[in-house]
């Protein structure tokens, strides 16, 4: 239904130029949201980051990862590491970030790509789960256990001090040769290493190499007949995704140099899945749409609680609106989850396609009503059949 | 090198107490059409997978001119040059039919791995128009950019013929490519399989139709019970009574 | 000595509740074909029935103190102590092994409305949905949990009579000082008889036999005329009742709080893989020996040697076992590869 043909360069270059517009724009146009506040517009980009990675893997393959929040967590570990002995620039901590990332994705992959199915996810799980209880133990003296990993005044930063850069009272915060990892600036510097993640990505999608994942997913055992060796693409793809989630992690650690442990739990994994699930797996921008609005919602919602619940009800009789705020209490503030549960039950049982598939859904109900001329012919490649 | 492109040499394989195939032995000629026939459960897709690679025989072994096919990877012996479609049509249910082409057609340029991520398909012209053209050969152009879970049987038997087809093998492997196929299709595929054979590439067609057997085949190799009972020109097989009896019942045996 | 003989029935503890939980999910995994991951919540479930059973038990109310004589002193006493004195207390001791009778019940018609409502729709899905949806489900189940009762764990008593320890050690001549928790015991008792139930269940009744027949081949039995779909509405239900009954009881062990279901969950998964997908025995086999082998390398000695084995060793084993025997210790082929 939506690669059916191939698309030009042109077609992708518009597509980036209005993504980027779209995305360097979002402090202006996120404002009437109330959501055009740095820190979450950070978050927006790195688990924007994280979530076209993992497309790449479950997206493109349809290998269901639960691991993945394991790369994240060593993303993050590295660039305060980089922060701590090598330099507050977040050059060498993305970079090292990135690359251990991969390494440690490698590792995995060799052993989990072995397997396929089920056998695969929890392989992946088991991986990423032991990884957590390492850091939580014996990994204390890496990971400084449940304080989290944090700089200090006496770290060492060696670039740092051979580059004549001295430590004053206040603890240093990361930054691009003087631009702050924090506020807009850090903002800025997510947006444009998502858009460059995004860049090769859709290079990736629109790949002879992009196609024979998808046909992977699509028939494996055919891949094997037609004469690919499918277990090098499968690896090149979970490495590729073990960097994009390393690199999203090194960004947390910019954009609030502290890295924990709990980054790397199944919870954290099965979050990236929701993510991807909710804006449209294998579609391109369906990912970023589901960061976008998973960790908007997360915000919005999470922030209300009973009083502002009774606040806006106040209207109504006191025992309605008691009632009512008790009742939609549930699903906000702490029970933020609840809702993120619900919907995804519902898009998985209802919209198997996510957002992206509603889109197109009401675009072609719109457009079959603009022009009442035989779309049987459009409507047939739809049925999509596992 | 031997004049035969494919020479299977006393192969046996077993599942568990069942002996699927007892020692057989096949030489195809290169560039000539062999039909296999026999009836159902006589082992015949067993030969075939034991050729391709999905199956490894217990004894005896498989030459694909003078290279060693037996212990491969099927990937492996898919870049040797030998093709097969399928019983059930093995295809790519959620891509168009243009880019089930193009896959095979990128495993023939590229070899069993090329990363290259950064490459546009747009810009691989030369495989674009060749799989627009293997298409056209099976007279499934016009739905190029439909995904192919949504074609009929028979027009997804003739992708999959396309998708062999775009690998130029030396030797192409048929399992009943008009099973289930209307006349009109099978008589089209005839047509079709008639003119690969003028391109002069090897096959070997597991059919239960007679009517393609002898319309296509050069020779033909009766299976019964894991056994080949008789070999030779298609008027030789139709007069030997032992495929007649083959056919008709194990009783007679 | 004393600690290995500690050690094995420690671990066979654990696995008792590890193979209950392993032996639903196989159930549900062999008949039904789905993959469930709401199955860690059903267990949950289970325990927090004992946690309702108690707060509804310890409803209470304002009672003068009487000891304190020199002014008004009040204190908080269950309605069942004010009614029945003596015996209202002891109901209430015993609250835990009580909740099975409300347990029961309540877990069978949580498993058939969720089969019935959500799951029966799965079953010609994809694993990855199959997964999906559940993994969802569970995050609703826990969410709903902890809105009710709260995040921190709720500590549950045994009753007094079996709340110290069995001197044991004399039983098997180890010696005065190798003593361990009754209740523990009771729980190793309780997962044997359950397993055997549900074992002597599907073997020796016809609706068992029945069950079986279709977790070989569902196709057959259904051409056969016999109405599979229903039965395995049944089976669901009766994977909810063994892992909600595994949870009730394991509540005097552990405190329950909502994610208890997560974290046996992902331990589960892996003991029936370890196990074999499909396979019972191997179900309840995988999840004895994983259970002993965590509690070995918990012991100081192997510690020492191989620091934070104990948080991986049950991983480590499932990848061991995953990659050299794929189908498990005793796995049918093919169950579940593509």
């Amino acid at each position: 239904m939506t690669h059916t043909k191939i698309a030009s360069p042109k077609q992708d270059i518009l597509y980036m130029a209005i993504l980027s517009a779209v995305v360097l724009t979002m402090p202006i146009w996120l404002q009437p949201f109330g959501a055009a506040y740095p820190d979450l517009m950070q978050k927006f980009m790195i688990f924007g980051i994280f979530a076209i990675g993992y497309n790449i893997l479950f997206g493109l393959t349809g290998y269901l990862s639960f691991g993945h929040a394991a790369f994240l967590g060593v993303g993050s570990y590295t660039a305060v590491w980089s922060f701590k002995l090598l330099s507050m620039n977040v050059i060498p901590a993305l970079i090292f970030g990135t690359v251990l990332s991969g390494l440690f994705a490698l590792a995995i992959g060799f052993v989990s790509l072995r397997r396929s199915g089920i056998y695969f996810s929890i392989l992946t799980l088991a991986f990423a789960q032991m990884s957590y209880n390492l850091a939580y133990s014996v990994l204390t003296p890496i990971t400084n256990g449940e304080t989290g990993l944090q700089l200090t005044q006496g770290d060492a930063r060696v670039l740092d001090r051979m580059a004549g850069i001295q430590a004053d009272a206040s603890l240093p915060t990361p930054n691009l040769f003087g631009i702050e990892g924090i506020g807009y600036s850090g903002f800025y510097i997510c947006a444009a290493l998502m858009l460059i993640s995004f860049f090769i990505y859709l290079r990736i999608f629109r790949s002879p190499f992009g196609l024979k994942l998808r046909a992977i997913k699509s028939n494996q055992n055919r891949m094997g007949y037609t004469g690919y060796n499918t277990r090098p693409y499968l690896m090149t793809a979970f490495v590729i995704s073990g960097m994009y989630a390393g690199l999203a992690g090194s960004l947390l650690a910019v954009t609030d140099p502290l890295a924990g442990a709990e980054r790397m739990q199944w919870t954290a994994s099965g979050e990236v899945v929701l993510i991807t699930i909710l804006g449209g797996v294998g579609t391109l921008i369906g990912p970023l749409l589901g960061a976008g609005i998973i960790k908007y919602f997360e915000n919005i919602l999470s922030a209300f609680n009973d009083s502002v619940l009774q606040n806006a009800f106040s209207f109504l009789p006191d025992w309605l609106a008691h009632g009512l705020a008790s009742v939609l209490g549930l699903f906000v503030g702490d029970g933020w989850h609840l809702t993120l549960g619900l919907v995804f039950m519902l898009i998985v049982i209802f919209l198997p396609g996510g957002i992206m598939e509603g889109i197109s859904r009401l675009w072609r109900l719109v457009s079959s009503s603009a022009s009442s001329t035989d779309d049987k012919e459009k409507e047939q490649p739809s049925t999509k059949e596992a | 090198m031997s004049e035969y492109i494919l020479d299977v040499t006393d192969v046996d394989k077993n599942f568990g107490g069942l002996r699927a195939l007892s020692d057989i032995n096949l030489r195809v000629k290169e560039g000539t059409v062999h039909a296999i026939i026999g009836p159902n459960g006589a082992g015949k897709s067993t030969l075939l997978n034991v050729i391709v690679g999905r199956l490894t025989p217990n004894r005896g072994r498989v030459l694909l001119g003078d290279q060693v096919l037996t212990g491969k990877h099927p990937y492996e012996i898919n870049q040797l040059g030998v093709a097969r479609v399928f019983q059930t049509p093995e295809i790519f249910p959620e891509l168009s039919l243009l880019q089930n082409v193009m896959v095979p057609a990128f495993a023939k340029r590229d070899g069993e791995f090329k990363m290259g991520f950064l490459k546009s398909l747009f810009a691989e012209k030369e495989i674009r128009e060749q799989a627009e053209h293997l298409l056209e050969d099976v007279g499934l152009i016009e739905h190029q950019d439909q995904i192919a879970s949504s074609m009929s049987r028979g027009d997804k038997r003739r992708l999959e013929l396309a998708m062999c087809l775009g690998q130029h093998p030396k030797l192409f492997l048929l399992d009943e490519p008009t099973a289930g196929m209307s006349r009109h299709d099978t008589n089209r595929t005839i047509e079709l399989l008639q003119r690969i054979k003028e391109r002069g590439m090897t096959k070997v067609i597991i059919e239960h139709d007679m009517h393609v057997v002898f319309s296509l085949a050069d020779r033909i190799s009766v299976l019964a019970q894991g056994a080949i009972i008789c070999e030779g020109t298609p008027e030789e097989v139709r007069n030997d009574p032992r495929v007649k009896e083959a056919y008709l019942g194990g009783e007679a045996v | 000595m004393d600690a290995i003989f500690l050690q094995i029935l420690n671990g066979l503890d654990k696995g008792g509740a590890y193979a209950l939980i392993a032996l639903g999910l196989t159930l549900v995994f062999g008949t039904l074909g789905v993959v469930n991951f709401a199955h860690g919540a059903i267990f949950m479930m289970g325990a927090f029935c004992a946690v309702t059973v108690e707060k509804i038990l310890t409803l209470s109310v304002r009672v003068k103190d009487e000891s304190v004589t020199f002014f008004d002193a009040y204190k908080e006493t269950p309605y069942l102590e004010v009614w029945f004195g003596d015996t209202g207390a002891a109901i209430i001791d015993w609250s835990v092994p009580l909740s099975i009778i409300l347990a029961i019940p309540v877990m069978l018609l949580i498993g058939i409305v969720m089969e019935r409502s959500l799951i029966r729709y799965f079953y010609k899905r994809p694993h990855a949905d199959q997964i999906l949806v559940t993994f969802g489900l569970a995050i609703v189940l826990q969410e709903l949990v902890k809105a009710f009762f709260g995040a921190n764990p709720i500590p549950q008593g045994a009753p007094d009579v079996v709340a110290g320890s069995a001197a044991i050690g004399a039983v098997f001549g180890l010696g005065e000082a190798v003593v361990y928790p009754w209740w523990r015991l009771i729980y190793l008792a309780f997962s044997l008889v359950t397993i055997g139930l549900v074992f002597s269940f599907l073997h020796f009744t016809t609706y068992g036999m029945v069950v079986r027949a279709g977790m070989a081949d569902r196709e057959t039995v259904e051409l056969l005329g016999i109405n599979i779909e229903r039965r395995f509405t049944i089976v669901f239900g009766m994977a909810a009742v063994v892992a909600g009954l595994a949870g009730v009881m394991y509540t005097p062990v552990l405190p329950p709080d909502y994610h208890l279901g997560m974290d046996f969950l992902v331990l589960s998964f892996v003991v029936v893989v370890v196990g074999g997908m499909g396979s019972l025995p191997g179900a309840v086999l995988a999840g004895f020996l994983l259970g002993i082998l965590q509690s070995f390398s918990s012991m100081t000695e192997v510690k020492d040697i191989f620091p934070g084995i104990d948080q991986v060793i049950i991983y480590l084993v499932a990848v061991v076992i995953l990659l050299t025997r794929p189908r498990g210790l005793m796995g049918r082929r093919g169950v579940m590869e593509s």
